[in-house]
């Protein structure tokens, strides 16, 4: 047998099924590369809390559908008893008193937590960099950037420390690291998942969704987290249950190529990387069709006010009170507050806070706030037309690889940039996810696929058949 | 008001917390009174990553409440959030509503002794509570206190803020309009509108303006009075110091006032963080109400005869007082209780028995009418006895503290006590005569003018006769038989 | 270009926000926020007037619960990362 931490999570599975392997060793084996964590994928590695769990499942009498196949958790996904930050100091050691109904479910379903991964402070960033814990490095190459915010989710998933992790995505933050880590990334409509412990960056557009190094495994880790939560009123039942996809042509299928992300502001290599796969889909069999976002170049615009405004008010719990951080000495209530939230946050935390209160004053939020609100009807709109016409839409995930560490800190708009291909799904709603499809400058390009609103069973069935017909190897050059 | 020159306008703004079992947004239990943070949960502490969800009955209350104050449940509602940063608010902002509220515009009738009232309402709307603060320190107000600090529990309380149209002119108006409302939000189960305790609150915005000026002047806003009597002295004082501003020759500055009602000041409540913008926006955690109009209509068809129609049914067919129309209707047992009596008795007769002695005698055992051993068909008896002069008023009283003690049937207890009243004249004649001579003194003095010594000759006769004698009918014989005796 | 934000509204924005900026600080994010804005000022270019706002990309309604207990946190787990705790009750320190 393979090394054990070379399994997909369904070889895992198999494997624990045949009695190859237990939960405790496949455990073990990912423990110890997420302990030696070259890369900081992580922020927190519970051993004792992952091999308890995996031996409560090795002694069960009934396997669980997951087995005892070890998980990575985003920090942004509140664990009981585990210390969770979301990637920020302000909430330095916090230990949840409860676990997020999607975490919930995997572990019910018999998946092992291995530990928090690393991330933007607050899911704030496209690299990783914002994170109060330090930069975590693409397994690709370690000099550069695993994409954000769930970036520690992504390099943990390709550097063979865990098979699988959950991520959150607001405006591409499981796309855009899936991308540029060579692996696959989903974000599910809207609601698909319970955003129940999710700590908010932006509510309308937070989804949490799986990485994986196979669509199947993707798939086979968001059956058991979507669904209908009683604790989050936006969450929704899928119309079917997800299948694991096994469609090996894709005939009939009318895939949709957004003019708009193909062109300027997208670096050659990559299109010419993401034209590849166009092409090995069409050959599947699938009709390739120009298309238009007609309010594309507002997307950005768009997001940036929205998705700031919710954060403001999302992050004003963050106060000292009933926890994480609280300066000290201060003289009234004003101070404390003042104090402790600009000790607690980061520079890029601060600016959307900033960002955001101004789009929502009294004076400008008709301009800002509310016409960003407006925009993203025209945004619904667009993609009705679109999915009138064909089934997917494709495009580059992200328009440049993996860029240098410290390229993008300097102007927050460059940074911003990085979203421009997954932002205009997720004013949408729509599920959208990143497979790899090819190197460009030895480093992974990733090709967005997205559907109408629920069709996350067609959009596998897509992913999966040109995952294999394009062979993509997720191993990282520089990872054995 | 009782100024000529100045009219002065007055809108209220009430929160009535909503007889829930549980909080607005999570599954907490409501309390009052219990030991500190009990009643919490990572909903209602605000612990990362948790998401309110609308509380099903104080949609329904909201939506019966807004049928009693006349108004329309418009077809969709939504939730905002307003921010700004405060203790108790855990979340840094309030979840509430703002142009999309749960009750579009309605009027609200009440009536008072001189008439008919109506008071435009303006919205109501949901949201959730504050936490409770303490200060310790200083002199336990928040001013010059050492330190302060927060226990959860009442946090996300569902409340229901109702905001009227400045038509209300004094702080006695205000008072009798709250008191209706807030009866009428009582007997339909909304709040239970313990004012003292917090669970119902006004604060009033107050103008003032020359008679005949159709602008409003600038108004100052009210905060927080926690009894009828603080709402109608903390207007009244604020009346008047705007009015003496105006006269002045100064303005009045828009901002939000403390009223003490120990001094009678009212001071400013602002300070140097209160510069606010609530920024509110739609609460992206939660999706909009759209309530079924059959439901709606469901709940109108079934609300029960409010408050007021009550007391226009008993004025005009009852011929009862107002003020009897006001205490009876106090609460709804109450009112079906006296509705009881007054089916079977003379209505008049049952409302005084009913405020008068059947209330007195059962202060004493601590019991409400309806919970006691006196049914109202009990009651009606007693009193069609009375008004048959079957028994005298004092027997007829101790008849009713045997059913308030024993329960029973009034007519077996008189008859089986030998209560009735003596029906024969000759035999109250022959006492008349008996006690006239025994106390030959008192006759005297009666005969020379004495006319109180009356009472006394009655007395002796319920006296000598254990109350069986009818006290009116022994002091006309006694004036008649003083004199030949 | 001139900045479009002033550094009174920087400041304005910044205590709505309960952060304590310096005044280099403040200087910083006068740039960066102006920087910004020059690029979402975009959507102002867009005639909206007769669009309506999109809060929800799926939408839903009527989404209640039954007001039916559940339990809540033991005292200990609702105070256990208080980081200043008054006997039973979370401390705020002085107010003012």
């Amino acid at each position: 047998m393979a090394e054990l931490t070379d399994l997909t999570a369904e070889e895992a599975i198999a494997a624990i099924g045949a009695g190859e392997v237990s939960s405790v060793e496949l455990t073990e084996a990912h423990l110890a590369r997420a302990e030696s964590d070259t890369w900081h994928s992580f922020l927190e590695v519970d051993r004792e809390r992952a091999l308890a769990a995996a031996r409560r499942i090795d002694a069960a009498p009934e396997r669980p559908p997951l087995a005892g196949v070890p998980v990575g958790i985003k920090d942004a996904l509140s664990t009981k008893d585990l210390t969770t930050t979301s990637g920020s100091k302000i909430l330095e050691g916090f230990r949840p008193v409860y676990t997020a109904t999607c975490v919930a479910r995997l572990e019910a379903a018999g998946a092992v937590v291995l530990g928090k991964t690393n991330m933007d402070e607050f899911a704030m960033g496209s690299s990783c960099e914002n994170s109060a814990y330090g930069p975590t490095r693409n397994p690709w190459d370690l000099d550069r950037v695993p994409g954000g915010s769930s970036g520690g989710s992504a390099s943990s998933v390709s550097a063979r420390q865990v098979p699988w992790s959950l991520g959150s995505d607001t405006g591409g933050s499981i796309r855009q690291p899936a991308a540029l880590c060579g692996i696959v990334g989903m974000k599910p409509t809207y609601g698909a998942v319970s955003r129940y412990g999710l700590i908010a960056f932006a509510s309308s557009l937070d989804q949490v969704g799986p990485f994986a190094r196979t669509v199947r495994d993707s798939a086979l880790l968001l059956q058991h987290m979507v669904g209908h939560d009683p604790m989050d009123s936006t969450s929704i039942d899928l119309p079917e249950p997800i299948a694991l996809p096994s469609r090996e042509r894709l005939d009939g299928l009318r895939v949709g190529v957004i003019e708009e992300l193909m062109g300027e502001g997208v670096d050659a290599g990559v299109r010419a990387t993401v034209e590849t796969a166009l092409a090995a889909m069409e050959s599947l069999g699938a009709t390739l069709h120009p298309v238009h976002i007609p309010h594309a170049k507002y997307a950005l615009a768009t997001y940036y006010l929205i998705a700031p405004a919710e954060c403001s008010a999302n992050l004003a719990r963050f106060d000292g009170i009933r926890y994480g951080h609280r300066t000290a000495d201060a003289h009234d209530l004003l101070e404390t507050y003042e104090r402790t939230r600009s000790e607690g946050f980061g520079p890029e935390v601060k600016r959307r806070i900033m960002l955001g209160t101004f789009a929502l004053a009294s004076g400008y939020y008709d301009a800002y706030y509310g016409q960003a609100q407006r925009v993203r009807t025209l945004m619904v709109r667009d993609f009705d037309d679109i999915f009138s016409e064909v089934d997917v839409v494709a495009s580059p995930t992200s328009p440049s690889v993996a860029f240098p560490l410290g390229e993008r800190t300097a102007d927050p708009y460059t940074m911003y940039l990085s979203d421009i291909c997954t932002i205009p799904m997720s004013l949408a709603g729509l599920p959208a996810m990143s497979i790899p499809c090819g190197l460009s400058d030895g480093l992974p390009v990733g090709l967005q696929l997205a559907g109408p609103a629920l069709s996350e069973n067609r959009l596998f069935e897509a992913a999966h058949a040109t995952e294999l017909a394009l062979g993509f190897d997720t191993r990282p050059g520089g990872t054995a | 008001m009782s100024d000529t020159r100045w009219e002065a306008v007055i809108g209220i703004e009430i929160h009535a917390q909503l007889l829930t079992a549980t909080k607005m947004f999570c599954g907490c239990r409501l309390s009052f009174g219990d030991d500190p943070n009990t009643h919490t949960c990572p909903i209602c502490l605000a612990h990362p990553g948790a998401l309110p969800v609308t509380n099903a009955e104080a949609v329904r209350l909201a939506i019966i409440a807004g049928h009693a104050l006349g108004c329309e449940i418009p077809e969709r509602s939504v939730f905002h959030r307003k921010n700004y940063f405060y203790p108790d608010l855990p979340k840094a902002y309030q979840i509430s509503q703002f142009d999309e509220p749960i009750c579009g515009p309605g009027r609200f009738r009440y009536l008072s002794d001189d008439g008919e009232h109506w008071v435009g309402i303006t919205r109501a709307h949901l949201e959730e509570d504050a936490a409770k603060l303490t200060h310790t320190g200083g002199d336990g107000r928040r001013a010059g206190a050492e330190r302060s600090s927060v226990d959860f529990n009442r946090g996300g309380t569902p409340l229901l803020e109702i905001v009227t149209e400045p038509d209300l002119r004094s702080g006695a108006e205000a008072s009798a309009f709250l008191k209706q409302l807030r009866q009428t939000l009582v007997q339909l189960g909304i709040t239970d509108g313990n004012m003292e305790q917090g669970s119902m609150r006004a604060d009033a915005n107050i103008s003032v303006r020359p008679v005949g000026q159709a602008e409003f002047g600038t108004k100052t806003e009210l905060k927080n009075m926690n009894s009828f009597t603080f709402l109608e002295r903390g207007i009244g004082a604020e009346i008047a110091r705007q009015i003496e501003i105006l006269e002045d020759g100064g303005s009045v500055v828009q901002e939000t006032l403390h009223f003490d009602p120990v001094t009678g000041d009212i001071h400013s409540l602002r300070s140097k963080e209160e510069a606010h913008d609530y920024r509110y926006f739609p609460e992206p955690d939660l999706v909009p109400v759209v309530p079924d109009r059959a439901w709606v209509d469901e709940i109108k068809a079934g609300l029960p005869e409010l408050p007021v129609d009550r007391r226009d049914r008993w004025r005009s067919d009852l011929g009862l007082t107002f003020e009897d129309a006001e205490v009876l209707s106090e609460s709804p047992e109450l009112a079906a209780y006296f509705e009881a009596v007054a089916s079977e008795a003379s209505p008049k007769s049952a409302a005084n028995w009913v405020r008068g002695e059947l209330r007195a005698q059962l202060r004493e055992v601590d019991q409400e009418p309806w919970e006691s051993n006196v049914t109202p068909s009990a009651l009606a008896a007693i009193i069609g006895m009375v008004e048959g002069r079957e028994v005298s008023m004092p027997n007829a009283k101790a008849v009713l503290a045997e059913v308030v003690e024993h329960g029973g049937d009034p007519a077996e207890i008189v008859e089986t006590k030998g209560l009735g009243a003596i029906s024969d004249d000759s035999e109250l004649v022959a006492l008349v005569d008996r006690l006239l001579a025994e106390h030959a003194d008192q006759a005297q003095q009666l005969r020379d003018g004495k006319d109180k010594l009356i009472g006394f000759f009655v007395g002796q006769a319920m006296k000598a006769t254990q109350g069986r004698a009818d006290p009116g009918r022994v002091g006309e014989l006694v004036r008649e038989r003083v004199h030949s005796a | 270009m001139p900045p479009v934000i002033e550094a009174s509204v920087v400041r304005h924005v910044a205590r709505l926000s309960r952060l304590a900026l310096s005044e280099d600080e403040v200087t910083t994010m006068q740039r960066e926020l102006s920087g910004i804005l020059e690029h979402v000022d975009l959507v102002q270019e867009l005639d909206l007037s007769e669009v309506p706002p999109t809060t929800h990309a799926v939408p839903l309604q009527n989404v209640l619960r039954p007001d039916e207990p559940r339990p809540g946190l033991p005292l200990e787990e609702a105070m256990r990362s208080a980081p200043d705790r008054q006997g039973d009750s979370f401390g705020v320190g002085r107010l003012g």
